[in-house]
């Protein structure tokens, strides 16, 4: 044991070399995809198919029927009800959950490799050949719409729902929350659900993903025997329209009277995951607000201690998600908060950074990219996402070398086309009475004030 | 499911376990402090976990922020976390940055103090502030933590008081009462320092007594009052909070065995019988059925010493009263005592849990955080290994058995929000439905 302090820190040893999972991919005799990742460190198994059945498929007026199709699916077979499901796969230790996003509809479970063969026979039974009972139906918009009531005392919720709805031209479905709103959930029949299942639930337009502790071809077998005769062809793609909601820079006040706290969303329309510029935004984002060492969180927390943590984001998607900035700071310092906010935004894009922080950013996130793998759902969901956005086989082989490339001029480019300052939403829940006067003074655009359903209300 | 393990003890009493596992170049490192908000002095509630924050700040030879960004700048993730019991640290980073986290972790250990100022606690007391209006003031139910344990606990219990702290008590906080905690805290002979991932065992070992072996044993830190309760409340505890919630939401608690105890693991299957997923109990006669609760579920807090709580957490649909979701899910427990469980709930029920387990610990930072907890609370890290079949030993019997001493009436504690506007209605419900 040494008796002296050991004053300078150690230096990093010799990396170890690093791959993500091997994986392949098959077609069933059915016409579903497989893309298969064989992993042998413990006996589990995860699973996740990807249907072509996201959120962006409800039509107007309709927004929910995509969430209610795939949570339908646990709620009764041909030859179950929706208890006896959930008993059955329980009784395996499965954990089963499906849901639809904003792209894709998606049914996963992680089990023992022991189980894997009854688990997928009751998965695939849940795709192939749901029941959509009435009764079970009305008990999820019943609950849909509960979500929507406790949405108005939620500062969180409320603040990003509004956002997306002030951010997205009226006629994106993107301004509309993915579950639906209350009029369009309440309005949706049974007939309608049954109608997008039967038009986009289909064998040709599905992968399924297998990682865990099963080969390839036991994969194949084990699915062939699950899903049979499943057929149907690939559903036409969808156009989404991503367009800004239009209009120049505005501030957007939801009342919550005598709110201790304001949540603030600083946010605009971003851009498509699949583009050129993809990883020098991801740089971008890191230096301006992705990590806890970012420019954002270091000023509003660890230097003005205006909030507990803020962030900013790209939210991807196959068409443009939002890029928004988030942060809760208390009443008083709302504006000040908003001006650090638009500040951070307009100093990426008028200097370059310093070689400090892109190799922060980028260090982190090549170096991070093995912590994120651990498990079978994480490898799984990575693959999963693979196949949402059509990326290259070589993606995750490549993925620390484009991060490590991106320059301090790449980050500039970056930040002067895809951060629009004059485009921005500034959308606040917070108390009218201790933040309006000081955001209209802000001068950050005119401000106008809203209950929490978005009626406009005069100040 | 079995992972390997390996411990020793420094001469000043700093315990250490180690997990090897070679299939990716990552490693954990995972500290828990035995220390937690039970240790609390009066009038400085929240001070362990402001003191938690303290810990980001920079040692004497570490710089303000600089333990975040060395971490994040090696390719890691990091947090920390308080508790009643306990406080963890704990970073995953790429394996060869093993022994700087060591020496990251070891600085602040052993010479926190010189790094400390004013101006850092001043502003680290406004982060938390600002945690607290963010998780608990501005958010609906965000009071249930520190309502249910004040309503749980005897006021001079050390678990009874709030764990983020009241506003004033968060004012008063001095860098005295930083120096004092410290010293008397966070010494080696009260933490447990766990390593689990891809690392030389030897090498390791060296590098922990290298960077840990020469910061000093402590004082001893003061015994904690006695914490032993009554196995049950004696009479049913309520509290209402009308409140800015839309929906009535129901935290209904027992008294139940301590962590670790083997009827803990009866009580922890009773608890996902009755609502672990959508195949339990409460979720089936409530969510499914009746339709009277949009969600449903049970948990356990995990306390090792005074007594656990397992509580059952129901939100209302819209149209059901509190006192409605309140008598409804009292009715499906007392249909659980009537009728008992049966071999198939129990079955469920473990599978379920074993599937967590097991999931969990694929993941370095999981394995080396359950390292410290069970090596911190009954120096036996080896339990990690037991924990599944300790789960398969319980039966149905022991369930009921679980079920008749502590779920009676008796052991109540029933935490009611309800929406502000119709607080009168609700009240003047409870009359009826209590009379």
């Amino acid at each position: 044991m040494s008796a002296t302090i050991v004053r300078t820190r150690p230096a990093p040893g010799e990396p170890r070399p690093y791959s993500f999972p091997r994986f392949e991919r098959r077609t069933l005799s059915n016409g579903i995809s497989l893309v298969a990742a064989p992993v042998h460190r413990l006996p589990i198994v995860t699973v996740i198919a990807v249907l072509d059945a996201g959120a962006v498929c409800d039509s107007g007026g309709r927004e929910g029927v995509a969430s209610l199709v795939a949570a339908m699916l646990t709620e009764g077979t041909a030859s179950m009800d929706g208890e006896m499901l959930a008993l059955r796969f329980e009784r395996l230790g499965a954990s089963f959950g499906a849901y639809a996003d904003w792209d894709v509809g998606v049914a996963s479970m992680t089990v023992t490799r022991s189980h894997l063969s009854d688990a997928l026979a009751l998965f695939a039974e849940t795709l192939t050949a749901p029941s959509f009972p009435a009764r079970e139906l009305e008990r999820l918009k019943a609950e849909r719409l509960a979500e929507l009531l406790q949405l108005r005392t939620e500062p969180r919720g409320l603040a990003d729902e509004m956002t997306s709805h002030f951010v997205y031209a009226p006629e994106s479905r993107y301004a509309r929350p993915m579950g639906g709103g209350a009029a369009a959930v309440d309005a949706i029949t049974a007939r309608e659900v049954g109608e997008l299942y039967a038009a986009r639930y289909r064998a040709g337009g599905t992968t399924i993903v297998m990682a865990g502790d099963v080969t390839t071809d036991d994969a194949v077998a084990l699915l062939e025997e699950a899903f049979g005769v499943w057929g149907g062809s690939a559903p036409t793609p969808v156009a989404v329209v991503d367009a800004p909601s239009p209009g120049s820079r505005a501030v957007h006040v939801i009342s919550k009277a005598d709110a201790p706290q304001s949540e603030i969303r600083v946010a605009h329309v971003g851009i498509p995951r699949v583009h050129p510029d993809y990883f020098r935004v991801v740089v971008m984002n890191a230096v301006l607000g992705g990590l806890f060492s970012s420019r954002i969180n270091l000023n509003l927390r660890e230097r003005n201690a205006y909030t507990y943590g803020a962030r900013s984001e790209f939210d991807w998607r196959r068409a443009a998600g939002p890029f928004i900035v988030s942060t809760a700071v208390a009443s008083d310092v709302t504006a000040a908060a908003t001006r650090e906010i638009l500040s951070e935004i307009d100093r990426m894009r008028s200097e370059p950074i310093s070689e400090e922080e892109l190799t922060l950013a980028t260090s982190y996130l090549s170096g991070v990219f093995p912590i994120r793998y651990e498990t079978t759902a994480a490898v799984a969901t990575a693959l999963a996402n693979l196949v949402v956005y059509g990326l290259d086989d070589s993606y995750f082989d490549t993925y620390r070398q484009n991060i490590l490339s991106v320059t301090t001029a790449d980050v500039l480019e970056a930040a002067q086309r895809h951060l629009h300052p004059e485009r921005l939403r500034i959308v606040v829940v917070g108390d009218p009475a201790q933040i309006e006067q000081p955001l209209a003074a802000l001068d950050a655009g005119p401000v106008s004030l809203y209950d929490a359903e978005g009626s406009p209300l005069g100040s | 499911m079995h992972i390997p393990i390996d411990t020793f003890r420094l001469a000043n009493g700093l315990f250490v376990t180690l997990s090897e596992d070679h299939s990716a170049p990552i490693v954990a490192v995972n500290l828990w402090y035995h220390v937690g908000s039970a240790n609390e002095r009066e009038g400085r509630t929240g001070f362990a976990h402001l003191f938690e924050h303290m810990l980001f700040q920079g040692s004497e030879h570490v710089g303000t922020n600089e333990h975040f960004e060395t971490i994040q700048r090696a390719g890691g993730t990091l947090n920390g976390s308080t508790w009643l019991e306990r406080t963890n640290y704990f970073e995953t980073v790429p394996s060869n940055h093993l022994e700087a986290i060591l020496w990251l972790e070891a600085d602040r250990m052993g010479y926190l103090l010189p790094g400390m100022t004013q101006q850092k606690l001043d502003l680290q007391r406004d982060v938390v502030k600002n945690e607290r209006r963010w998780s608990v003031d501005n958010q609906p139910y965000g009071t249930w933590l520190e309502r249910l344990d004040a309503l749980c606990f005897p006021p001079t219990h050390p678990f009874h008081h709030s764990l983020i702290g009241s506003m004033e008590d968060l004012s008063a906080a001095s860098l005295e009462d930083v120096a004092n905690f410290f010293r008397t805290y966070y010494t080696p002979d009260n933490a447990v320092l766990s390593i689990a991932g891809d690392f030389d065992p030897a090498a390791a070992r060296a590098a922990v007594e290298r960077h840990f072996g020469h910061i000093p044993r402590g004082p001893g830190k003061p015994p904690l009052p006695d914490m032993t309760l009554p196995p049950v409340f004696g009479e049913r505890q309520r509290e209402i909070v009308p409140d800015e919630v839309a929906l009535p939401r129901l935290f209904l608690a027992f008294r139940s065995p301590v962590f670790g105890s083997d009827e803990y693991y009866a009580a922890s299957v009773c608890g996902a019988v009755l609502g672990m997923r959508r195949g339990s109990r409460l979720y089936r006669a409530l969510v499914r059925e009746q339709q009277l609760a949009q969600e449903i579920g049970a948990f356990t807090f995990d306390l090792a010493k005074g007594t656990d709580l397992l509580v059952i957490d129901a939100v209302a649909r819209p149209g059901v009263s509190g006192p409605e979701l309140e008598e409804a899910v009292g009715r499906e427990v007392d249909r659980l005592r009537e009728e008992r469980v049966t071999p198939d709930e129990v079955e469920r029920a473990v599978a379920l849990i074993e599937a967590d387990i097991v999931n969990a610990l694929q993941s370095a930072g999981e394995r080396a955080d359950q390292l410290s907890k069970f090596a911190t609370f009954f120096g036996d890290p080896g339990l990690v290994n037991e924990q599944v079949d300790r789960y398969k030993a319980v039966t149905a019997a022991d369930v009921d058995v679980f079920a008749q001493s502590r779920l009676g009436e008796d052991n109540r504690a029933s935490l009611l929000y309800v929406p502000r506007a119709t607080q009168a209605i609700d009240e003047s419900e409870l009359a009826e439905a209590t009379a």
